[in-house]
């Protein structure tokens, strides 16, 4: 980005995922969201002496899924860390995370901006234990006498993946954050409920001269937790940035925190007060040794990724825009999916899945994955269209029949007597009937007015209320009336 | 190698120690006499030898991820100086 034509912006990113285990990354105790304070906890996610820390495989599993997803080189060989810090969000006053050993080596992800594809490098991402939640008793965290603190979530399992400083936009940030929190979905490490803070996004941004090739002086700001934070955030801090470089000053290198409701980024410690973290290698935990055995066993579990999905969907006839909506989100691109394999017009499909699938389901505040029609039962009623059983118009009311009942389509065609009057024997009758009824429309007819033809079809139509096949009544009444 | 006084108040103030004038002398000297100790390991050739990440040679310590009972409220805050409605209560959090 190019800030009043004088600075250019360079981004990378810190994003925080929790790991959807069971369990904590050290210890038995449950992951669950909420729950009554420090009810969560044990001797290990406490900190108590002599208490020992044992890894979680699941951890080390979803680590490797996600890197191998985000084109990470797998470590052979990595360790824990301790990173000695005092802050009362983890009661061991040290965090065990990895340093120079991360599980994920170098990777990184494409993103596209404007129609414009761009690579953004990943430097590293490791496995680390979340911390615990303070609840301040003041308003503010300065302004509080003391604070109380929950465990529970000490000890979640965290992925922490590093970016390279690859973004100089806006867009590109969001692309890129965008990007990634889908793989994760879609590789389920995650559950990536942002609003829960399953996913956490630490921004490095600075700013140098246009045309420089170092790097102006970065700050940090932490914790943000959706992407419009993150762009408000970014918006303010590289203008803040600009008018601090505009009067001549420096930008001083520090750690700042988002304040949402007023719109602001604030310094939260600078570097003279940076925590030296005096990492030494985790002597409780064993290092980890990961062979090409164990990467090829989870890489087999690796779902089709979103963008393999959207090709996949183009080929098949989809445009580029349609493919990307159905890929959005993976429980709506497996249930396009499941359909698909039991009705193989896609772009029909499509139409349906985007418009009156989707239509229902928001207007109920119902998920697709509690969905009361199921994929199958989409693709038998779109197959009733296709044998001519139904016309669209009735397999549009049939659609929300069976979403309120649940039913089959075909159920709900028999029951309703809906099914299209394809039958010769049937409609002749009603075709004379009509004929005898409208004798105007049939003069005029054959003194050439097409359109009374039109006149004559919505009679018969009526009569059969909007049952008969439109198709075949048009071909007997012009053979009647020729 | 060797430890100055600066290094021995600055790792002090990052373990959060107050240390006497005394201490801090007789620490950097102790330090410098630990650290001399070891500088005889620099005495042998490590050419060939890889850095030692784990003074056990174990790999792969594993548990599978299955849920266990954690321990109630009463256990959990024992032994916490301060606590109330099953929180543990800190004194004000100093971010410097």
């Amino acid at each position: 980005m190019v800030v009043a034509n004088k600075y250019e912006m360079v981004c990378g990113l810190e994003v925080h995922v929790e790991l959807q285990t069971k369990t904590k990354i050290f210890c038995s105790c449950t992951t669950e969201f909420g729950g009554e304070q420090n009810t969560h906890v044990c001797p290990v996610c406490l900190g108590m002496p002599g208490a020992l820390p044992v890894l979680n495989r699941e951890v080390v599993n979803y680590a490797i899924k996600a890197g191998l997803a985000l084109n990470c080189e797998i470590a052979e060989f990595s360790k824990f860390d301790r990173k000695n810090y005092f802050y009362p969000d983890l009661s061991k006053n040290y965090q065990t995370s990895q340093f120079d050993l991360p599980i994920c080596g170098k990777g990184g992800l494409e993103i596209e901006v404007d129609g414009e594809k761009k690579w953004i490098g990943i430097t590293r991402a490791h496995m680390e234990e979340d911390a615990g939640k303070l609840v301040h008793s003041g308003d503010t965290i300065t302004t509080s006498n003391e604070s109380s603190v929950d465990y529970n979530r000490a000890g979640v399992p965290l992925l922490e993946i590093v970016s390279e400083p690859d973004m100089r936009s806006i867009p590109e940030v969001l692309a890129y954050l965008e990007k990634l929190v889908q793989i994760l979905e879609y590789t389920e490490v995650s559950d990536c409920r942002l609003e829960q803070g399953s996913v956490r996004f630490d921004i490095n941004v600075s700013l140098r001269p246009m045309g420089a090739t170092t790097l102006g002086t970065r700050t940090e700001t932490k914790n943000l937790n959706s992407f419009s934070s993150v762009r408000r955030c970014m918006e303010y801090e590289v203008a803040r940035q600009a008018r601090v470089l505009d009067a001549g000053e420096k930008v001083v290198q520090e750690t700042r925190t988002w304040d949402e409701g007023q719109g602001v980024t604030l310094t939260l410690r600078s570097k003279e007060e940076a925590h030296d973290y005096r990492y030494f290698p985790e002597p409780d935990l064993a290092p980890l040794v990961i062979d090409r055995e164990w990467v090829e066993r989870i890489r087999k579990t690796l779902p089709e990724l979103p963008e393999a999905r959207r090709a996949r969907l183009q080929a098949l006839g989809l445009s580029a825009y349609d493919a990307g909506v159905i890929t959005q989100a993976k429980a709506l691109s497996d249930f396009f999916d499941a359909a698909l394999s039991s009705y193989g017009d896609a772009k029909t499909l499509a139409n349906w899945v985007m418009g009156d699938v989707t239509r229902l389901l928001n207007t109920n505040q119902c998920s697709v994955v509690d969905s009361p029609i199921s994929a199958t039962q989409l693709a038998e009623l779109l197959g009733l269209i296709d044998k001519g059983t139904i016309s669209g118009k009735i397999a549009k009311s049939v659609l929300e029949d069976m979403y309120s009942t649940g039913k089959d389509a075909g159920v709900i065609v028999k029951e309703k007597g809906l099914a299209q009057i394809s039958d010769e024997g049937a409609l002749i009758g009603i075709i004379d009937d009509v004929i005898s009824a409208n004798p105007q429309s049939v003069e005029d007819f054959r003194a050439g007015k097409d359109r009374a033809i039109g006149f004559l079809v919505g009679q018969i139509m009526k009569a059969t209320k909007g049952q008969a096949n439109p198709g075949l009544v048009n071909k007997l009444l012009k053979e009647k009336l020729s | 190698m060797s430890i100055s006084r600066e290094d021995v108040e600055y790792v002090a103030a990052l373990a959060r120690l107050e240390l006497t004038e005394q201490e801090t002398q007789e620490y950097t000297e102790q330090l410098n006499s630990i650290l001399g100790y070891a500088a005889m390991l620099e005495r042998l050739d490590t050419t060939d030898v890889l850095p030692t990440a784990h003074a056990v040679p174990l790999h792969n310590v594993l548990r599978e991820d299955q849920v266990r009972p954690s321990i109630n409220h009463e256990k959990a805050l024992k032994n916490a100086p301060d606590g109330e409605e099953g929180f543990f209560r800190v004194p004000k959090i100093s971010l410097t």
